[in-house]
This record gives C-alpha cells, structure tokens and sequence, in this order.
C-alpha cells in the first residue's frame, strides 16, 4: 500500500515531503526512542512517534524509512519540515494516540 | 578514499550529517544497501554519543575495496568502565537527552550488533576512540 492511500484512509494531516507520497509501505514501527528504531526498523516501515525534532529525520532517511507520523497533534519543528522537504520523506500527522493509530495502522495493512 | 568529520559536543541539530553524507558516498560507489544501512548505523549511534557525551571529535573514515573502517575519536569524559557502558540499558545522559529519545542505553549495542569489529579505547577524563570495521564482500 502507498503512502498516499494511507493518508487517504486513516485522514491523515501532511505536513511536509509532498515528494515521497508515492512510496511502498511494508509495514510499521512504534517507538520514541532512536536507537531503538535505528536497531529495529525495517526498510520501507512508517515510524509512528511523538519526537519532533530533527533527528526524527536523520533516524528515517538512514533508515530509509516510507514515512513518519507524528501522534496526538504534534507538529514537526521547523528545521524537521524542511528536512522531510530535501528528503522527499513525509510527515505525517494525527490527533489519535500512538495506540490508536497503530491499531488502524495494523489493520489497514494486513487487510 | 579518506574522509573526516568534526563534531561538536551538545550539537544535537547536526547529529547524523556525516553519517548521511557517508550513506550518499557508499550509495554511489555501488556498496550493497543492507550493508550500507548496517555502516550509518553504527556511524550514527557514534556520532550522537560524542554530542551527547563528549565536548568536541573527530571522525575519519577509510574507505579502502575491501572494508569500511570508522575512526571516532572525542576530547571528553572517557568512558570508565567500558564493560558496564557496553550493557544494553545502561546510560549516563541527561534527563533533557533522553526526553529527545536519546539515552536509551542502546547505541553502543547497536555498534557491535552492526559492525564487523568494534573496537573501543578510553582515558577516563580524556576521551574516547571507538573503532568500528565493516567488510566489504
Ligand atoms: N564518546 C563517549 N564519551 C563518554 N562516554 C560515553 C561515550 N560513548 C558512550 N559513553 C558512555 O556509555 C554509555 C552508554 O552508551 P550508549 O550505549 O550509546 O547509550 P546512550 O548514549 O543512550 O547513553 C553512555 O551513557 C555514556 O555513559
Ligand atoms: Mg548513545
């Protein structure tokens, strides 16, 4: 499933890195630790979390990552959304929780 | 083919750069990607631990037909008990480093688990290198 598809289907907000929509999404990973996400996520996954910093984006792009979606409202800082811009790597967002959009999530993909 | 980077200690905003542009180097030179990815990131977790921990470092990469070999060294705390700072979970940063989702304890781990060698040298009060070799096949 698409990145764009996704957002269609769980109304999801996009906030930057209009350039990626079009990626493969394989799977997904939920964490708000990096180190934990730059040993445990895969290729292609969205990363679901509440960071927002800029290192969201590092983490994502040297994992080469489909997609991140930030819970609860949160919004990107502005060195973050340019980043996601130069990488072509969206942000995404949502007013659920990181349960409540995981559980969509989860279901949307093994469907 | 030899590259070097500076860091500086408590610069958070630029943590990954040089393992991003390593990534961009590695991708053009053909390197297979599973193992590019294995490469940035044990180079990463390296790099947020000298701005993290430590004041200022240097990082030089080698890049040579057979192997990938990441030198970083640091002016900084030293590491006292390397055994311990190995143990999954273990962490001395602050509270404002791990509200960032640093300080999970899980960088030096995740440097053995994605290097081929790993090899660290530490004077406590001093600094620290880390050694990290990655083959090529
Ligand atoms: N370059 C360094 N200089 C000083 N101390 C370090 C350095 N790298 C690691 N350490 C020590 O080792 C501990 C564990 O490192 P790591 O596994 O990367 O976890 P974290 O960085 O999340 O604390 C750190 O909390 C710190 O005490
Ligand atoms: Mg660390």
């Amino acid at each position: 499933m698409k990145v764009s598809q996704i957002i269609k289907e769980l109304n999801l907000i996009v906030f930057s890195g209009n350039g990626g929509l079009e990626k493969e999404v394989s799977g997904g990973y939920v964490s708000d630790l990096l180190s934990d996400v730059m040993g445990n996520a895969s290729e292609n996954e969205i990363w679901i979390t509440l960071q927002t910093h800029k290192n969201v984006m590092a983490v994502a792009s040297l994992k080469d990552l489909a997609a991140v979606i930030l819970v609860k409202g949160l919004r990107p800082d502005k060195d973050t959304l340019d980043e996601s811009n130069n990488e072509d790597l969206p942000i995404l967002g949502t007013s659920l929780t990181a349960f409540e959009i995981s559980g969509k999530l989860y279901n949307l993909i093994n469907k | 083919m030899h590259f070097q980077y500076s860091i500086e200690g408590g610069d958070f905003s630029r943590a990954g750069n040089a393992s991003s542009q390593l990534k961009k180097l590695l991708k053009q030179l053909n390197v297979d990607s599973q193992l590019i990815k294995r490469i940035v990131v044990a180079l990463y977790e390296g790099e947020v631990n000298i701005v993290a921990h430590a004041h200022r470092g240097t990082i030089d990469v080698d890049i040579e037909p057979d192997k990938v070999f990441i030198r970083l060294s640091d002016e900084g705390p030293g590491i006292p008990d390397i055994k311990q700072a190995m143990k999954e979970g273990y962490s001395t940063a602050s509270q404002k480093v791990r509200e960032m989702g640093f300080g999970a304890g899980m960088g030096l781990p995740n440097m053995l688990k994605n290097a081929d060698k790993l090899n660290i040298e530490s004077e406590p009060g001093k600094g620290t290198i880390v050694e990290l070799t990655t083959l090529l096949r």
